[in-house]
This record gives C-alpha cells, structure tokens and sequence, in this order.
C-alpha cells in the first residue's frame, strides 16, 4: 500500500467529513446570508391557499443595488428556531409559497436567488395529505420555465427532492463544504448496506461533495469557504456568496429572455445525457 | 418434530410460493394461474396488482399498434457505484438479462383505441422502477418526439422513485422530466398520467403527478415518502388505507380511479374530448 505523509492524511478531507461540516449548527443558515449579503430585506408570506410555511422563506431584497427576489430553506439556529422553522424540513405549503413569489418575480423581470439547505421535504402525515409529491413535482415544472434569471446557492445539506424543488436555476453554486444528494448518507446505508452506521461509506459512493458534482455537470461553479469551514468566519463565507452570485446575476442578465430559457432548458436536458 | 423433519418442512415453502399467490391488500391466498387469469386483480377486495410493461402495453395498445423507440438509452454507471453487496453495474446487467428490458420505461408510439399516442411503461420489475439517467433520457426523448408529431403523451408509472445508485444525476432526471413535460403541456398537447401501484418518491414528485389529468387504479399505492419513515417522524400508526388511490382521490390529487378494465376505453375518451 503508498504510504502517505500525516500532512497529507490531514489535508484528505472525506465525503463524510463535508456532511458533518454542511449540518454544522455554526454554519451560517438563510438569516446569516440575508444579512450579510442583502442591504435590505422585506419578507412576504403565506401560499395564499392554508398556511405559511416557517421552513421555506421567501422575500424582495437588495443586493449591492440589484433588487431580487430570494427564496430560502430556513433551519433556524436556536432550538426555538428549529422547531419553528421544522428544521428547515418544508411542508407542500412551502413550495406553494415559492412559486406564487416565484411567478411574482418573473412579472416584474425580477431575478430570484435561492438559498439551499434542508436534510430534505417533510416526511409527514399532514405533508401527503396536502400533496407533498405533487408540490415538489409542480416547483420542478414551474422553475423550469419561469421567465427571469435564477441563481442557486447550495449552502449547506441538499436533501434530495426538498432541495431540487427550489434548485432549478440557470447557474448552480455550491459551498465548498456543502453536500447535495439524491438519498441521505443514513438512508442509503440503510437500504443497501443494511447499516446505517455504514454512512461514511455511502457518503463516498454516492458522489455528493461539490467537487464530485463539479465534475458530474450538476453545478456551475464551487463557491470557497474559510479555512476550516465556513462556521468559522460567517463574514467570509457571505462575500464569497455575495461575489460570486452577483457575477452570475451581471451574466444572466445580459441573455434575452429567449436565450435565457434555451439555455436553462438545454442544461436541464444535459443533465446525465450521454451518447 | 426432529430436525430433519423441520429441514424437509422448510424446504417445501418455495413450492407453496411458487403455487399461491397473496393479495399484498387483504392477503387472500388464491392460485396463481387464478390470480394471473384474473388480470392480477385481487378478487376479493378489487386490488389492482402489477403488471409488466409488456403486459400493460398489450392492453393498452391497440393490437400490433406499439413502435418501440429509444431501446438503445439505456443506464449508466456515472458514478462506477460499489456498495456492500457489490457494484451496481453488475446489479443492472443482470436485471437486463433477466427481464429482456434495457430500463425501467419503456416507451413508443401506439394507437390508443384508434388515437395516435406517445406511450411509456414503467416495469416496477426493472429495479423496483427506478428513476435513472436512462429512464429520464427515454422521458425527455418521447416529450420532443411527441411535439414534433403532435401527439398527446401517456405515462403508466410504477416505481419506488428515484434510483440511488446513480446518485444526484437520477435526482436531477426529475428536474429533467419535469421541464420537458412542461413544454409539451406549454404546445398545447396533452399529458395523462396513469400513477398504477405503487407510484412514490421521485417519480410521484416529478412527472407521474404533472398529468393534465391524474388517474389510478384501485388500492395503488401512491405517494412521496415511505410509510416507516413518516411513522417514526410522527410517533403514531398510520391508517390503512393512507397513500391508497382512494386517500388521494379524497384529497384532491386524482382525477379518477378507473378499473384496470375500463382503462383504455377511458384514455380513448379523454383523448376525444379534447380532439387528439
């Protein structure tokens, strides 16, 4: 076997060590970004159908003179937070709030920015009551065509579908340390290593860091986070966000709306093609 | 009883299964060849089990109407993924021996009680139905196909979601599906989407519910997540007919449950109305 120095051992960062960096209760969530990137930040809620859900947050905001729309997971920071926020876990009300904000957006030619970071869409009774398949379906269709530029950050845990129902965009960056996968760790290992405890391993298996999805076409472009991790120096990691979302926002807008969504349908449609 | 007698006991069960068939709803033991000359529907509670894709689409279809398309998209390893029990490529190759199909949809054109169509078949056989990059392509492909021709589209879906041994590139095929069947809804032509037992995960929270209409077949399971997960979120027993065809009916989800042997007359009629 190659011997490796302990420098280098150090230096190895693995799969699983990322998924406890990006569920890292310091790392800065949704209100952490909010404030540090926008100048100003005005909330609306409710789906306008039962409910507004704590766990997806969505309103009008100014970044560095750019007004958009931003959508977000919130997961909250304090144990108050997180049981209001249902640990940022969103019912089907939450992706019904995103589309009607969503289609707000698109009317006045609004850019929206979405902040990724849930461990996935609520996995509850009241939740298939109301449709949780069909909401997540229906943001699918919606963000696929809505007809203004989209930025997706993932900044911490990209929980399967409850992430993707607010991750169609035109350009997709990702933390450095944040995870995004089709099945948690846990839950892969469970079904097909018949252990849970057996989630460093799938973690590594299932191709989740962003470097992984770098080189897979899933994601644009690897956002850098602070020595250690980005819970280490909220600052940092927010003008890292901040920089790289408004070079994407001055690139899309310069696209007609016609290329705009040729392009985001195209990418869409690239996705795990081969020949 | 000696041991050896507990031996040949055991050893006669495989036989049982190989004769009797149990209604997974009411589990009523009736022969197979009963269960298979009843359509596989259970005849005790009416549950409607599952069919391969052959199967559906020789129901379906009208006679020798079905072109297949698209046979040669099949999976792909993109992630060379290995777990405890081996490596996915292997897993794969021998579902396709065994099954004859290369993915979980099969897909084509057929005519559909004298109408022209775009049909796709999941076969819950292929992988328990699983959303792949194959699957996802077969979809994507037959959306364009089918505006090109000007044909309406009719999905029968069976899958237990999205396949995870392709990783976030299945994940991304509901994204994929959903924006192509976006579009051909957006030309004008229409969607039906038939969710059969069972229809969860990844499929029912992409394309299986986009349907312009939505329609079931009896006792289907159907549903987002698994009914263990949301047991242990909620510390409570489920009821039983919760994620059935008629639980989602109720809710506002489906637009018809139809019986397995009005189906066809039904996708016809619909097609009719709306001058397809």
């Amino acid at each position: 076997m190659k011997k490796t120095s302990a420098k280098a051992k150090a230096a190895k960062v693995t799969a699983w060590d990322r998924v406890k960096l990006a569920r890292d209760a310091k790392r800065p969530h949704l209100a952490d970004f909010i404030k540090l990137i926008a100048s100003d930040f005005e909330e609306l809620h409710g789906d306008r159908l039962v409910n507004d859900d704590r766990a997806l947050i969505g309103g009008f905001a100014t970044i560095e003179g750019e007004k958009v729309l931003v959508l977000g997971h919130h997961k909250g920071a304090t144990v108050e937070e997180n049981m209001e926020a249902n640990f940022g876990m969103v019912n089907p009300d939450g992706y019904r709030k995103a589309m009607r904000l969503g289609k707000l957006a698109e009317k006045f030619r609004l850019p929206i920015v979405t902040f990724v970071d849930t461990p996935g869409a609520y996995p509850g009774d009241t939740a298939e009551a109301r449709g949780q398949a069909e909401a997540i379906a229906k943001s699918l269709e919606v963000f696929a065509g809505l007809k203004t530029p989209i930025v997706v950050v993932v900044t911490g845990e990209g929980g399967s579908g409850g992430a993707l129902a607010i991750a169609v965009g035109d350009k997709i960056l990702m933390l450095e340390n944040a995870v995004y996968s089709v099945i948690s760790p846990e839950g892969c290992a469970g079904i097909l290593w018949r252990d849970g405890k057996a989630a460093p391993l799938a973690a590594e298996a299932l191709k989740i860091t962003a470097a992984d999805l770098a080189k897979l076409g899933v994601i644009d472009e690897i956002v850098k986070e602070p020595a250690g991790g980005a819970q280490n120096n909220h600052k940092l990691a927010a003008a890292n966000v901040k920089k790289a979302v408004l070079k994407a926002l001055k690139e899309l807008k310069s696209l007609s709306v016609d290329e705009l969504m040729a392009r985001r349908y195209n990418k869409l449609m690239q996705m795990g093609r081969f020949n | 009883m000696s041991w050896f007698e507990a031996k040949a006991e055991k050893a006669k069960i495989p036989a049982a299964k190989e004769l009797w068939a149990v209604c997974p709803k009411c589990k009523s033991h009736l022969p197979k060849e009963e269960w298979k000359a009843n359509n596989a529907i259970c005849p005790r509670c009416n549950y409607h089990g599952r069919l391969s894709a052959r199967e559906r689409i020789a129901q379906i279809a009208d006679e020798g109407s079905f072109k297949e398309i698209f046979r040669e998209v099949s999976y792909s390893d993109h992630l060379d993924f290995h777990d405890a029990t081996g490596d996915y490529k292997s897993k794969v190759e021998a579902t396709i021996k065994k099954s004859g199909e290369t993915e979980s949809i099969v897909m084509g054109t057929a005519k559909i009680g004298g109408h022209d169509a775009m049909l796709g078949v999941m076969d819950f056989g292929f992988m328990g139905g699983s959303l792949g990059t194959g699957t996802g392509e077969r979809i994507a492909r037959a959306c364009e196909e089918a505006i090109m021709k000007r044909l309406p589209l009719v999905i029968f879906s069976a899958s237990g979601g999205a396949r995870m041994h392709e990783g976030i590139l299945s994940l991304m095929q509901m994204a994929k599906t959903s924006a192509a069947i976006g579009k051909l809804k957006d030309m004008g032509l229409p969607y039906i989407s038939v969710l059969t037992d069972p229809t969860t995960g990844g499929v029912s929270a992409s394309f299986a519910m986009l349907g312009d209409i939505n329609i079931t077949e009896p006792k289907a399971l159907i549903g987002f997540a698994g009914r263990r997960v949301i047991e242990n979120t909620i510390h409570q027993k489920l009821p039983d007919d919760f994620q059935s065809a008629e639980y989602l009916e109720k809710h506002g989800f489906i637009d018809k449950i139809v019986e397995r042997k009005d189906m066809k007359a039904f996708i016809a009629k619909m097609l009719n109305y709306w001058g397809f």
